[in-house]
């Protein structure tokens, strides 16, 4: 028999990991605020977003189960043209097109996770990529349906919830791009702390182990694989929804190169990595384009080296320790 | 019934290369039964088709009355078969309360919960608070494995397979390379262990082997040479020719 004191110090001990830190709050906060902090930026705030959105995907499956992919887009453009299409044809309803485009990434992460559950990291870029090249030959080939190079014109959205019209500076789009996020973010939260994100996490350090636990591996990392897809879906349909146009660019091979960048820039694992990282690389992006419209790449790659090579642990050791100082600084606040 | 896990037969071999040669093994319930024998003998290979981590070539296995043979690993963990790895298989950037608080979890059946919070559930918290009291894990409960030492980390290993309620817990050298000043306190922890748990121990520590133990099979070459009580098999003169004789010369 466990002394009660004992288990109460358990209890509080698993709740510390879901408990909300100042900071994040602080991070949501700022994210609402840059609608007015940044009024000519909504544009670019949208497409942050959305980037975030994607990225959140990939460190689903990446920084909580260990699954590596160069093929992400596949689900980005899935989740596009579905609610392109809906949006098309059947309904101008936004949210009736968020969960069209959800559900057919979903679907399709779900048929596709039995490649990407054997075999090395290696065999995994190789199938994640493979079944991306294939998407986009298909979305290419079926001109009549995806409108082929030309991409899927005449997309007309309806206001969000019967309320909100989309403008031309892209005000509600951020703001719908936003709130998807968060809630979607909160969905994230929640799963990565409860018994199913322990496993997921538990495959990633150790998957002997995990079986010898009771993981049943194949199907959790199934369930996984096919969450992070329903969430690329809905960065897909966020993009389509707000740009009203969706095009093959959805499909191609350095949207999934970027994520893994963004992911790298941010670091994986903790949920808040692809959000920072898509607002590093936006920024970064938009800077450098701005400074030299021709050799953004240049730049871009050389910040990238450097970063990987030595500049990665010292920015987020700054980081950490600002962090931590905040953190002292709302404990102290709250005794 | 008082048979905990059985094998009939068992045979496995790699290539030309026989690891385990036709072995009919039977653990009693609520035995300290100890596996010995010299290195390569084919224990760490037995043990791994026990638990399905290696599909043996022919034989059956038989838990608590039922043919496993062909059951995947965790089925086999829920149906109460539970290990140890003799080289460490933690959660590396987890600490010991998350990873007792995950096999609870799946024991409890709950692993496929994505809504759930892990305080939450009364039981989950009770079981594994139990589980790290037990083990006394409980000072060190909140940091990274990684980071502990290796005699923590051995407990861990034990304490984890435990944490799934096994009928039968199979301990792959326990002590192996845990300096003399932790080994006391893990086999304790060994010794302590409840009644009604059938053990089996793979061990090369004799002084270990025979404090343990009230049965003993000793596997050589893939087969079993001998079986019996501790004493009796000390006296077997084909045991102590195959290993005894060769641990004393070691």
């Amino acid at each position: 028999m466990t002394a009660p004191a004992f288990e109460i110090r358990v209890r509080q001990a698993l709740y510390a990991g879901r408990r909300w830190h100042p900071a994040e709050i602080v991070f949501w906060i700022l994210a609402a605020a840059a609608c007015l902090l940044f009024p000519r930026q909504w544009l670019l705030l949208n497409e942050i977003a959305i980037l975030a959105l994607f990225a959140l995907s990939l460190d689903l499956i990446l920084g909580f189960a260990g699954i590596v992919s160069l093929g992400h887009a596949a689900f980005l453009g899935m989740g596009a043209y579905a609610a392109g299409l809906l949006a098309k044809h059947v309904t101008a309803d936004p949210l009736a097109g968020l969960s069209v485009g959800m559900a057919a990434a979903g679907l399709l992460g779900l048929v596709t996770s039995p490649l990407v559950l054997r075999g090395t990291d290696l065999t995994r870029l190789m199938i994640t990529l493979g079944v991306a090249l294939i998407l986009y030959e298909l979305a290419n080939s079926f001109g009549s349906l995806t409108g082929g190079a030309d991409g899927l014109q005449g997309i007309l959205m309806g206001p969000v919830l019967g309320l909100f019209d989309f403008d031309i500076f892209g005000r509600t789009a951020y703001l719908y791009s936003l709130s998807v996020l968060f809630v979607l973010f909160l969905v994230a939260r929640r799963v990565t702390n409860s018994p199913f994100g322990l496993s997921l996490r538990a495959m990633r350090d150790n998957p002997l182990r995990a079986s010898a636990s009771g993981v049943p591996n194949g199907k959790r990392l199934a369930a996984v694989y096919a969450l992070a897809a329903a969430y690329a879906g809905a960065a897909g349909a966020l993009l389509a929804q707000t740009t009203q146009f969706v095009s093959l660019d959805v499909l191609d091979f350095h949207r999934s190169a970027d994520l893994m960048l963004v992911l790298i820039i941010g670091g994986a694992g903790y949920l808040y990595g692809g959000l920072i990282g898509a607002v590093a690389f936006k920024l970064l992006q938009d800077a450098i384009a701005t400074f030299t419209p021709q050799y953004w790449m240049f730049w871009i790659g050389l910040f990238l080296v450097i970063f990987v090579l030595g500049g990665r642990e010292m920015i987020h050791g700054a980081i950490k320790t600002i962090a931590g100082r905040f953190a002292r600084l709302g404990k102290g606040g709250a005794q | 019934m008082t048979i905990a896990l059985q094998t009939f037969d068992l045979y496995k071999s790699f290539g030309g290369i026989t690891a385990t040669d036709h072995v009919d093994f039977t653990l009693q319930r609520g035995a300290r039964h100890a596996l010995i024998g010299p290195n390569g003998a084919g224990k760490t290979t037995f043990v791994n088709q026990l638990t399905g981590v290696l599909k043996p070539s022919s034989g059956r296995i038989v838990l608590l009355g039922e043919d496993i043979t062909t059951l995947p690993r965790e089925t086999r963990v829920r149906r109460g078969l539970a290990r140890t790895f003799q080289i460490n298989q933690l959660f590396a950037t987890m600490t010991p309360l998350e990873m007792i608080a995950l096999v609870t979890s799946e024991r409890l059946g709950q692993g496929a919960r994505p809504f759930q919070a892990l305080d939450r559930d009364p039981e989950l918290v009770s079981e594994t608070a139990e589980i790290l009291s037990r083990f006394r894990l409980d000072d060190i409960m909140d940091q990274r494995i990684a980071t502990l030492p290796y005699g923590k980390q051995r407990q861990i290993e034990i304490a984890a397979a435990f944490a799934a309620k096994p009928s039968v817990l199979l301990l792959d050298e326990p002590a192996a390379g845990v300096p003399e000043a932790e080994r006391r306190e893990l086999m304790s922890t060994v010794a302590a262990l409840p009644e009604d748990v059938s053990v089996l121990l793979i061990e090369h520590d004799m002084d270990l082997v025979f404090r343990f133990a009230t049965r003993i099979t000793v596997l050589v070459n893939g087969r079993v040479l001998a079986e019996g009580a501790p004493d009796e098999v000390a006296r077997d003169p084909a045991v102590r020719g195959a290993y005894l004789g060769e641990a004393a010369h070691a």
